[in-house]
């Protein structure tokens, strides 16, 4: 759904829950954000959030981890640590035990890996197989990681490589090398768990995850919260290998042209940023790396945390003040 | 005119890569017509085309696009 359209349908919802009435419910509907958090006592909140998406991979067990690692990124963008799970199933009526059994080996392997526990679920037949968790964590009600807190002079960083929505569409199209898929779902499979952990140890100010609305729109939702600019650096800008190459054959899913509507009037780009780059930053992606506003002073620390794990981590870019619009910029 | 692609009703990136698939098939040049039905299918098989070396012109009618490449 187009992110307007989205916001629209989502409005009178959060009118009818009015933040107010709530006082424990510590993120809901207004101001969103990744998954909603509700205060259970004094040192612990309750992150709750569900996700579940069409196959990007033929095969199935891939497909569920990939799902799965897509549903619990929302509670480590919150700053959270999984604690139970449940299947949320849609599969057509021809599909085989055996690969239902993959795909949900596949979901419950990631809960397992995230500390999790995988509590039940709900299927439904569906012309077209949907898979994902209904997934709940807790965190610390002072420790929320919220779009909200970025502040100016922070530093921008991501936690994974861009690029998975233009290859697994080349893949649907039988366009993509098999290296290049491979390498896609091992990024997508990868958990957000280790890069909460640290992001939040760095005491960031904002996060969040990279997903359907793609590193802008993401970028716009996160500037909007916090009442801020952001400059990205596209030199800096980590590409999965191919992701360059099918954009130079224009393979943009649909959701690229969706997402480039949306956000385009709030990004403004640097001159000689070549348009094939343009699109593939407004291509949508699934299970992508968190991005996140660090403190400048402790920005080092983080990377150095990041390579002792040996887990990737970019700077990306900086926060900037308020100003006029555009929020976004995409320098060189 | 003869249509060479007809791309209507199909999401991206089919229609791109049907067009793709057209142009290097008339590699040596010509001209290849395309029927979409939406200016993003526009914009994405006229980026394409130029990507080969092609230009792109279109005709609006309705709710049919009709793309004409040449080379």
């Amino acid at each position: 759904m187009a992110p307007d359209a989205l916001a629209q349908v989502l409005r009178p919802l959060a009118e009818m829950f009015p933040a107010e009435r709530y006082a424990d419910l510590l993120v809901g509907l207004r101001p969103s954000d990744d998954a909603a958090v509700y205060r259970l006592g004094e040192d612990r909140a309750l992150v709750a959030t569900v996700d579940f998406i069409t196959p990007v991979v033929d095969d199935p067990y891939q497909f569920g981890a990939v799902a799965a690692a897509n549903s619990l990124s929302d509670v480590y963008a919150m700053g959270g640590q999984v604690v139970l799970a449940l299947n949320v199933c849609c599969f057509p009526e021809c599909l085989g035990a055996e690969t239902i059994g993959e795909i949900l080996r596949g979901g419950a392997e990631k809960v397992a890996e995230a500390g999790g526990v995988l509590v039940g679920g709900h299927t439904v037949e569906d012309q077209e197989p949907k898979y994902g968790l209904v997934a709940l964590g807790f965190v610390h009600p002072a420790r929320v990681l919220t779009k909200g807190g970025a502040r100016p002079g922070d530093v921008l960083i991501l936690t994974k490589r861009l690029g998975v929505g233009i290859i697994t569409t080349a893949f649907k199209a039988d366009q993509a090398r098999p290296e290049h898929i491979a390498a896609a779902v091992d990024s997508m499979c990868r958990l957000n768990r280790g890069a909460s952990e640290r992001v939040q140890a760095a005491g960031a100010h904002a996060c969040t995850d990279v997903t359907g609305f793609a590193l802008l729109g993401h970028a716009c939702e996160l500037a909007e919260k916090s009442g801020v600019r952001l400059r990205f650096d596209a030199r800096r800008i980590p590409w999965l290998a191919g992701a360059q190459e099918y954009a130079e054959q224009w393979l943009f899913p649909a959701g690229t042209a969706r997402n480039r509507s949306a956000y385009a009037g709030q990004v403004r780009f640097a001159a000689g940023i070549a348009e094939e780059t343009q699109q593939l930053l407004f291509t949508p992606e699934t299970s992508g790396g968190l991005i996140a506003a660090i403190p400048p002073d402790r920005a080092d620390g983080l990377v150095a945390a990041f390579r002792a794990a040996g887990e990737d981590v970019w700077v990306v870019g900086e926060v900037l003040s308020a100003g006029d619009l555009p929020r976004i910029e995409v320098g060189l | 005119m003869a249509v060479n692609v007809d791309a209507r009703g199909l999401s991206c990136p089919q229609p791109v890569i049907l067009t793709r698939k057209a142009l290097q098939e008339a590699a040596g040049g010509g001209e290849v017509v395309v029927l979409i039905d939406s200016m993003t299918q526009v914009y994405n098989c006229t980026r394409a085309a130029e990507k080969l070396g092609w230009q792109a012109t279109y005709d609006e009618q309705g709710e049919v696009f009709t793309l004409t490449l040449r080379k």
